[in-house]
């Protein structure tokens, strides 16, 4: 579709008005909406990691011990992170650990984990404890929350776990 | 042989509009991403990396009680159309389909189970995204679904956690629960008196997130937007999951406050955008993709002021995904030009509109401006 305006560029804003009871739509492009003062449709809200890695880099001084360094089990260095947004192996979470806590509280405004407790195959008496630990947190919250399919499930799931 | 024939509802189960709100809410989905110890994810991962995984998934299915009986389908082995078709179930991913033009990555691959709406994909940006996706608002029930997946695999694979970080991601965005809830709206209401931008920001300072048809990086096509959690790190899955839900019930309000606005202060044109909306779609000999979601939006706003009664939710759900072109290339038996594509879309239209939903109650001039009661 193209701008109804300059019949130039393709139309990106599709504004519809009510006015006296009238609703009138106009296909414009970016250029001609602004003229006339409006903001862009919605269109996707993509998140900005790259922008907010940017930012990271300009606001302070990174770590050059962490930002130097290259992850020993795939070889991604921070200067690929920093071109995709994009770790490369579990190992990478280690080796950038302390500028990737930074990144993490600018994204999700906070850098610790509150969910799920992974119990891994084979599990340790103290990762055991972990679960259970975990799980009977979530139990609590799924009563508090009058959530009670839920909470049967999980009450279920911790005595499997138990020890007799 | 048809793959579709082995998935359950051939994956169009949240087409059903059974779910709470099912004409305002489209769809729920949660997805968590699960990435496996020892392999490297994502634009790192090597073809012995993604096979690798593959192997490891498929030896899990065996195994595992939910997953045992279900369809694993490898792209690389899947004809290019079922591919798309897949993609606009929104049962796969764009980036699982490959690049443009070039086949699928060795390894890729997507499993349904036999017996819930749940599937999993295997090496796409993580190792494993589990996928849930039913019919209306269903927050809960779909967190409940991917769980109990979840923990099944958890039990056969060694996944990628970390006690601090919780599980690994390949990107940091997702890290933590890796935990995707979101719920596909339609807010012509919202839209149609320009208070969708304020519902919107309002939804940012909730740490929501909105998108397009087909998630990131797509663009809001009739009047239809997902919402979803953008957080996924420090709060706990139902924590998330019953945020998005209160969010999302908020939204609904205001829209349903905005449709009876547009009832009281604007009436006639309403009617008259809805009717014509209908008229064109009821009639028109060749439509566009993105025409046909423009006027389909004025028609389900119609359907749900029970301004158009006898249509169903559920046939306007399945216009939007048998109109889409791979489905109609599956219909026609043969790849379809652009414009032979929109002049099979019409008839689709044309054909649903007119052996499923008579709407002549509504269509009488003697009835003036008034719609009368749904029978």
């Amino acid at each position: 579709m193209i701008c109804e305006k300059c019949g130039a560029t393709g139309a990106v804003v599709h504004l519809t008005q009510i006015v006296d009871n009238q609703i009138s739509t106009y296909h414009l492009c970016e250029r001609c909406a602004a003229e006339k003062g409006l903001e862009s449709a919605p269109t996707a809200a993509d998140f900005p990691l790259m922008d907010v890695i940017a930012q990271m880099a300009e606001a302070s001084p990174p770590d050059t011990s962490v930002t130097g360094s290259e992850c020993a089990f795939c070889g991604l260095t921070w200067r690929d992170f920093r071109k995709t947004g994009r770790l490369g192996c579990p190992h990478c979470w280690e080796t950038f650990g302390g500028e990737i806590t930074r990144l993490l509280r600018r994204i999700h405004g906070a850098a610790r984990h509150a969910g799920k407790v992974y119990l891994p195959p084979d599990p340790s008496a103290s990762e055991m404890e972990k679960r259970l630990d975990g799980l009977r947190l979530r139990l609590e919250r799924a009563v508090q929350s009058e959530d009670f399919e839920r909470a049967a499930e999980l009450r279920d799931q911790i005595r499997s776990l138990e020890p007799a | 042989m048809n793959e579709f024939d082995a998935i359950p509802d051939h994956g169009l189960g949240w087409l059903e509009a059974s779910g709470e709100f099912a004409d305002i809410v489209l769809s729920t989905r949660v997805r968590i991403a699960r990435n496996l110890q020892g392999h490297a994810f994502g634009v790192r991962a090597r073809v012995n990396d993604r096979e690798a995984v593959l192997r490891h998934f498929r030896s899990s299915v065996e195994r595992s009680d939910s997953l045992r009986g279900g369809r694993l389908l490898e792209m690389p082995n899947v004809s290019d159309r079922t591919r798309r078709i897949l993609h606009e179930r929104r049962l796969v991913t764009r980036d699982l389909l490959g690049e443009e033009g070039s086949a699928p990555l060795n390894g890729t691959a997507v499993h349904f189970s036999a017996r819930e709406p749940v599937s999993v994909m295997v090496n796409e940006e993580d190792h494993l995204r589990v996928q849930s996706l039913v019919s209306g608002l269903r927050l809960r029930e779909a967190w409940r679904i991917v769980d109990r997946l979840d923990d099944d695999l958890g039990r056969e694979l060694p996944f990628a956690y970390h006690h601090d970080f919780g599980f690994l991601t390949s990107c940091p965005t997702n890290v933590g629960t890796g935990m995707r809830a979101s719920v596909f709206m339609h807010l012509p209401g919202l839209v149609l008196t320009k208070e969708i931008a304020r519902a919107l920001r309002g939804l940012g300072e909730l740490g929501l997130t909105f998108r397009g048809l087909y998630g990131e990086g797509s663009e809001v096509v009739g009047n239809f937007f997902q919402v979803s959690n953008q957080v996924t790190l420090g709060r706990s899955e139902e924590d998330l999951v019953d945020g998005l839900d209160r969010a999302v019930r908020m939204v609904i309000q205001k829209e349903l406050e905005a449709r009876q606005r547009l009832l009281r202060e604007a009436r006639g044109v309403t009617e008259d955008r809805i009717w014509r909306a209908y008229g064109t779609l009821r009639y028109a000999r060749s439509l566009g993709f993105e025409e046909l979601m423009a006027f389909l939006s004025g028609v389900r706003l119609g359907m749900s002021l029970q301004l158009l009664p006898g249509l169903r939710v559920y046939s306007l759900n399945k216009i939007m995904i048998f109109t889409q072109p791979a489905h109609l290339e599956q219909a026609a038996g043969r790849d379809l030009a652009p414009e032979e594509s929109d002049a099979h879309r019409a008839s689709y239209v044309r054909r649903v509109l007119a052996t499923e939903g008579d709407v002549s109650a509504a269509d009488d001039p003697s009835h003036g401006e008034n719609a009368p009661e749904k029978p």
